[in-house]
């Protein structure tokens, strides 16, 4: 399996025009598209809502080695990962809606014992991506999202294993969070602001919402044709 | 303030399964009959429909259907002295919500447990001797035997309409059936549905290996299908949204498709959502129920007298309420005394991922949730001899998929990296060219293993959690592994690429993050003895006469099949003798 880049400049040039995205959204999007020579990305006219510039720009930078773009089929970026994660921040679940924060909290529980950190998603965001610039800034004098894409897979490979020790939160923990909402943003629906032209859905033959196969289970075997549809009846 | 209502005759306390069962079956009475669920009302139209329902990430990743656990949820510890701590997000099990429960977002697998399931203890110390048993193991029966149970679990399969092929009809073992079921009177309702690629493959390889595998007992419709309620269900198409999702197809049987459409519409039937049940009330001599105090929408309590109380809520719930209501001795894993929160048991779970090369087309996204797999249960209960294998109990085997939802269901083969474009390439390659052979298996009751209120965490209105303590024994571990070989076996026929595999060995712990089954059991459980059991064989309880208690509770350790089944038949039970006998001589059907 290749980890090469199919295409670095686009990539790039991707990720660093969406990083100023919030400073110059207010100029408008024509702005911004000119200055493109490749198509728009619908993530491109995105302002987010919860994530300060400096935390959009470390989302960006992670999300787009996590799923890379490359010849098998879209990255994190260009599905609008970031924006998923963005609107899901003001959603119940980023306030942690969904979960049982009643106290007393025993963070140094055992594992298997489940999440018992404070943190709402949010906070948890918000908190780690700090600190893990920080550390970036101590370690190679950049932060994160000016690292090269090797030094940026580096840093996700020790916090996914703890290797690097945040004073707030284990860094496994935020690992965790951001690769869920990563595949979340990449799997879902396209209403929920990932997924974009349903692009991942087609690259790995899931039909999406069609949830009717009464003919096809008589066809062992045989590969399906027809490509995916998302809940607001889009087709790709 | 409390407010007092007109008493009723019956009330039942959440309306899922057990209590549309009992309502159902109890309005035949003439009784007036009031049944009180702490959710919301839902129906297959709107809350299901298409193409909403069709989403995963609503529906099967943030639990939609599911209790909000940021109002109730559970503790859980590992041993009697660790200190135990919420589950704060959804893992290892599911609560349901609002009307229908958990038999709204189930999957529809019915089984029925094998005759020696029932008397359970009764068996393994005749075929193997006390001494086989560990110590600490209490396993018991339930005080109902097979062939009495029989007629009862016939009942709630023609309920659900349910889709299979018989393997003993009344004594005679049938072709492509299940060989080692109890007998049953009658064939299933509807004949079974269409096999999944997947589930062809593993049938395929298992009969080669000499096993036995027949179509999985399903709950999803065959064919269209009117139940003796009168109920129609349509024909399930394989949407491949079923378990964590209602059912858009009005095939999969829920209370809403099955007993509602009727239940309704009866005037001494009525139903009262937003209502929590906080306490089961006693009289002065704590042998006789009042009724039931619970708290409105608008947070006012009320109280609800009534002649008979039937607590129908979850497992979990049953508990909780009856420890609350302070009826029946709180279990003590000290002594071995006491019964409420007694013989709490899970299920244990392996799996294996089957890697195809891109020539074999599995299409994952055409799944039911119980239709089109295959099972081998050559290895489950006590349908083999254990002399030689040093534990009890055993599991099923299964193949087949409920659907290609790529959050969840989405597998890679070993050694694919965890992200990044190993991980993509690995997703996009294997997607349509995997598929999984499973196993479904039992956990026994210990000494050590029980449910009782949690002394620090509270719910929204204040009041304990329930607290679970529990943590895999060595029999579970010796059962999965030998069972898990088996599978092996029957994979290795099937001649994939890769396989991966995910068992559970002796010192990993109870890992609450992990999704296993939402059969959660025991904590109120039927039996013999008031020493032993808290309920009678036909649910009532034994210390206050006009409460009964359905659902998995009951059951004295776990069955390794899907317990709705059981659960069901074991509802018709308990209401057949609350018509027949209960109602006509108020008070203890079984003499302690």
């Amino acid at each position: 399996m290749s980890n090469k880049p199919s295409s670095p400049s686009r990539r790039d040039f991707l990720r660093q025009s969406l990083v100023a995205v919030p400073a110059v959204s207010l100029l408008g999007t024509s702005a911004i598209a000119q200055t493109q020579n490749v198509p728009a990305t619908a993530n491109a006219i995105y302002a987010p809502r919860y994530f300060t510039a400096p935390e959009w720009a470390f989302l960006q930078a992670a999300v787009d080695r996590l799923i890379p773009s490359n010849e098998d089929g879209p990255g994190a970026l260009e599905a609008g990962v970031p924006e998923f994660i963005d609107r899901e921040m003001e959603a119940a679940y980023g306030h942690g809606g969904y979960w049982y924060m009643q106290g007393p909290f025993v963070p140094d529980t055992p594992p298997t014992l489940g999440y018992q950190l404070r943190f709402t998603p949010r906070e948890l965001y918000r908190t780690a991506i700090a600190a893990v610039d920080d550390w970036c800034q101590k370690q190679h004098q950049k932060k994160f999202a000016a690292l090269s894409p090797e030094e940026r897979d580096g840093v996700l490979h020790q916090l996914e294993k703890g290797e690097i020790q945040l004073e707030q939160l284990p860094a496994a923990a935020f690992f965790n969070q951001l690769w869920t909402n990563t595949k979340e943003g990449y799997l879902a629906d396209p209403m929920y602001g990932g997924n974009k032209h349903m692009g991942s859905w087609k690259m790995i033959g899931f039909p999406g919402a069609r949830a009717d196969y009464a003919d096809w289970i008589e066809q062992p075997g045989k590969a399906y044709p027809f490509g995916p549809v998302s809940i607001r009846g889009d087709k790709a | 303030m409390t407010t007092t209502k007109k008493p009723v005759d019956v009330v039942i306390v959440g309306f899922g399964w057990t209590g549309a069962i009992m309502a159902m079956e109890l309005s035949q009475t003439g009784l007036n009959i009031l049944a009180l669920e702490r959710g919301a009302y839902q129906d297959t139209s709107p809350d299901w429909s298409y193409p909403n329902i069709a989403d995963e990430l609503a529906y099967g990743i943030r639990g939609k259907l599911f209790q909000p656990l940021a109002r109730e949820t559970v503790t859980v510890r590992h041993a009697i002295n660790d200190t135990a701590v919420p589950y704060r997000q959804y893992g290892s099990f599911l609560f349901g919500n609002n009307v229908g429960g958990a038999g709204t977002h189930w999957n529809g697998q019915h089984y029925r447990p094998s005759p020696e399931d029932l008397e359970f203890h009764t068996h393994i110390s005749k075929r193997y001797g006390e001494q086989f048993m560990p110590q600490d193991m209490q396993i018991q029966d339930y005080g109902v035997a097979y062939d009495e149970l029989e007629p009862f679990l016939e009942q709630f399969e023609y309920t659900c309409g349910t889709s299979g092929r018989a393997g003993n009809l009344s004594g005679e073992i049938r072709q492509g059936g299940n060989p080692f079921e109890g007998p049953r009177k009658k064939d299933y309702p509807n004949p079974p549905l269409s096999d999944t690629y997947g589930a062809q493959l593993f049938a395929d390889a298992a009969r080669a290996v000499g096993y036995h595998p027949f179509p999985q007992p399903s709950s999803n419709a065959s064919r269209p299908y009117t139940n003796p309620y009168g109920a129609r269900l349509g024909p399930c198409n394989f949407c491949g949204y079923c378990e964590r999702f209602g059912c858009f197809m009005y095939a999969k049987a829920s209370p809403q498709t099955t007993i509602l459409p009727v239940l309704m519409r009866k005037s001494n039937f009525a139903l009262r959502t937003n209502s929590h049940v906080i306490k089961i009330n006693l009289d002065s001599s704590g042998k006789r129920a009042t009724g039931v105090t619970y708290i409105d929408a608008q947070g006012q309590q009320i109280e609800q007298p009534a002649d008979l109380v039937i607590v129908s809520a979850f497992q979990m719930h049953n508990v909780r309420l009856m420890l609350l209501s302070g009826i029946g001795k709180p279990y003590d894993p000290a002594t071995g005394k006491g019964v409420i929160g007694k013989n709490y048991a899970y299920q244990m779970m392996s799996s294996i991922g089957v890697f195809f090369d891109q020539d074999v087309t599995i299409n994952p996204f055409i799944g039911a949730g119980a239709g089109g797999f295959q099972i081998v249960d050559d290895f489950n209960s006590d349908h083999f001899d254990h002399t030689t294998h040093g534990f009890v109990g055993g599991a099923y085997i299964y193949a087949g998929q409920t659907g290609g939802r790529p959050l969840q269901q989405l597998i890679v083969p070993p050694g694919t990296p965890s992200w990044g474009a190993g991980w993509k390439k690995a997703a996009k390659e294997s997607y349509l060219h995997a598929t999984s052979v499973s196993t479904h298996g039992s956990v026994m009751a210990y000494r050590d293993r029980y449910l009782d209120l949690d002394p620090t965490y509270k719910d929204a209105f204040g009041l304990p959690l329930l607290r679970i303590t529990f943590d895999w024994h060595d029999n579970e571990y010796k059962m999965s592994q030998f069972v898990t070989e088996r599978a092996q076996e029957i994979v290795k026929q099937m001649k994939p690429k890769a396989t991966s595999v995910t068992l559970r060995k002796p010192g990993d712990h109870y890992d609450i993050r992990q999704y296993q089954t939402t059969h959660t059991t025991g904590g109120v459980i039927q039996g013999t003895s008031p020493e032993t059991s808290a309920l009678n064989r036909f649910q009532q309880n034994w210390d206050v006469h006009n409460v009964f208690v359905t659902g998995a509770s009951a059951f004295p350790q776990n069955l390794g099949y899907n317990p709705t089944g059981t659960i069901g038949g074991l509802t018709y039970w308990s209401v057949k003798a609350i018509r027949d006998t209960y109602l006509k001589h108020p008070g203890p059907l079984v003499q302690a």
